[in-house]
């Protein structure tokens, strides 16, 4: 293979891997923005959403088939479910302690991820469950470079999910008020803003945003485990705070950053690709040292 | 007096002991322009917060246009017609000017989340009628088109507060309460602030609560005024009635503050 066809093969498969962390990033960085919360069962929320996916798959199947109609009706069920989960979550476990100090609701963080993990793992007896499909494996040549059907209508599906979220949050009262909590939670009430509202919201959308990235990436990797969002939850928070954390294109920017970064990093020599998640984390360090805000991430101004 | 916009009757406020504020009464009729005064820590910022729901009292009952305050949530207070600004400008950094007004608006919009997120014809009308709305507020305090898409923190302050006024009307309030507005600004600024306080009552109808430290700014605006010490209600009355009131000389001069005397 020439430089070049390294080049853009694994520009596409950095797309792809991009489009999941960022589409998780989002909701990491969305709850962080308005409850100042990092969510660590987030990357379980993706987990479930891989699960409900399949399930909501296995339920239509037979009626619109296991092809990209049948897997958008399951990812579009799992969003919704997942949705509503995140939502409970937040009223059960985080609502009570938005007035505690932040490290015991990161505790409880913690405490739901493995609730999440574990619930799974029990229902699941920590197998691998085959996430079968009738995806073809077409695509098209661009002289050496194959790009397949898939990793087309998923990285289209992302983006289409992300320009959907960017328009609902900078062009909607809903959004205005969004980014109002973000800013200054007590103003926002006192201009009529009810935030347990958008607080709800946030985490639906987020975890809805997750639930899509579990169902697209269980469906194109064929397989799903109660142990699959441990590690794209720290690639999304890594994302998230490379972009900057609570900025809602820096997540988008963060995420693809990190997928192309890894999808390259398995090319470096004498770096073998088992040496991925150290090259990101070592990314995630660099940026910290040299833009501590993130990539897009706003200082915070004192006002004299 | 019954027929007050606003009515508080035997407001006790106090923090682990510290009394605040003590068995305060206190109205503001409808249509009037009230001041709020008094040395500072004297409890008028908490007063303030008691009405918008941030502080629960521990007695005493809050009454505002039919509704009983005290039993409403911050967000629900705004929406029975109080808005309030701050001392130092609350804006919301890393929005622009109209984005800030038009986020006061959300109390008075109907279209949901569902109806946001499918963009429907509905919200997009809805949305254009909000941005309607907002620049005729930002026109009335005077700032004009080619600020709308600012950063509203990159203004000058003078401006900004006339933002933050103009995001308080856009809540559509009754009830205007506006904490030391002409703190930070210049002699001409205060001229346009005194203006602007007669424009929100005379040709909105809004009636105007204010604390303030600028004695000669309250005396010029306001009909009635009251002055609160030590968390309570020492004297109330016209401009010429408090200038005259020992209390009220006692309370600023005791403050080793003798300027503010030397102003009545």
């Amino acid at each position: 293979m020439s430089v070049f066809d390294i080049i853009s093969h694994q520009l596409v498969n950095g797309l792809v891997l991009g489009s999941f962390y960022a589409l998780v990033a989002l909701g990491y960085t969305m709850i962080f923005g308005v409850i100042k919360l990092l969510n660590f069962a987030h990357g379980d929320l993706y987990m479930v959403g891989g699960f409900l996916g399949f399930l909501s798959l296995s339920a239509v199947a037979s009626v619109v088939g296991s092809d990209w109609p049948g897997i958008f009706i399951a990812m579009f069920l799992s969003m919704i479910a997942v949705g509503c989960i995140g939502v409970v979550i937040e009223r059960v476990a985080y609502h009570p302690m938005l007035a505690a100090p932040r490290l015991s609701i990161l505790i409880t963080a913690l405490a739901v991820s493995l609730v999440l993990q574990n619930t799974v793992l029990s229902l699941t007896g920590g197998q691998y469950t085959a996430f079968k499909t009738d995806l073809g494996f077409g695509g098209i040549n661009l002289g050496s470079l194959f790009i397949s059907y898939n990793q087309m209508v998923l990285v289209a599906t992302s983006g289409v999910l992300m320009i959907a979220l960017h328009l609902f949050v900078t062009r909607t009262q809903f959004g205005r008020a969004m980014r109002a909590v973000s800013i200054d939670m007590d103003m926002s009430q006192l201009l009529g803003i009810n935030v347990p509202v958008i607080i709800a919201v946030t985490f639906f959308i987020g975890s809805a945003l997750a639930a899509a990235a579990g169902t697209m990436a269980g469906a194109y990797y064929g397989s799903i485990w109660y142990f699959m969002g441990f590690l794209i939850g720290l690639k999304a928070f890594t994302a998230a705070v490379i972009g900057g954390i609570g900025s809602i294109p820096g997540a988008m920017l963060g995420g693809l950053i990190l997928g192309l970064l890894e999808a390259f990093g398995t090319q470096i020599p004498f770096i073998g690709s088992e040496w991925k998640d150290v090259f990101s984390f070592a990314v995630l360090i660099l940026v910290l040292v040299l833009k501590p805000t993130g990539l897009l991430g706003k200082s915070e101004q004192e006002r004299m | 007096m019954s027929g007050a916009l606003l009515n508080l009757s035997g407001v006790s406020l106090a923090f682990a002991g510290n009394t605040v504020l003590q068995n305060v009464d206190f109205q503001v009729a409808e249509g009037a322009v009230v001041s709020l005064i008094g040395p500072n820590g004297a409890g008028k910022t908490s007063l303030f917060n008691c009405i918008t729901g941030f502080y629960k009292p521990q007695s005493g009952a809050i009454t505002f246009d039919g509704h009983e305050l005290l039993k409403l949530r911050p967000h629900r207070v705004t929406a029975s017609g109080i808005a309030r600004t701050f001392q130092n400008v609350r804006l919301f950094r890393e929005m622009t000017v109209m984005q800030n007004v038009m986020s006061g608006m959300h109390s008075r919009t109907r279209s949901g989340a569902i109806a946001a997120i499918l963009r429907l014809p509905s919200q997009r009308a809805e949305e254009a009628a909000i941005r309607d709305y907002c620049e005729g507020c930002l026109r009335f305090v005077g700032v004009g088109p080619e600020e709308y898409d600012r950063i509203a923190t990159t203004l000058a302050y003078g401006h900004q507060r006339r933002v933050e006024i103009a995001r308080a009307l856009a809540t559509q309030p009754k009830l205007l309460l506006l904490d030391e507005p002409a703190a930070g600004l210049n002699a001409g600024e205060k001229q346009d602030l005194i203006a602007l306080i007669r424009r929100i009552r005379d040709e909105r109808g809004i009636s105007v609560l204010l604390i303030e430290h600028d004695t000669g700014l309250v005396m010029q605006v306001s009909e009635r005024i009251s002055v609160l010490d030590h968390g309570a209600m020492i004297a109330e009355g016209t401009a010429k009635q408090i200038q005259s009131n020992p209390k009220v000389i006692e309370a600023y001069l005791g403050q080793e503050d003798a300027e503010a005397e030397l102003d009545f």
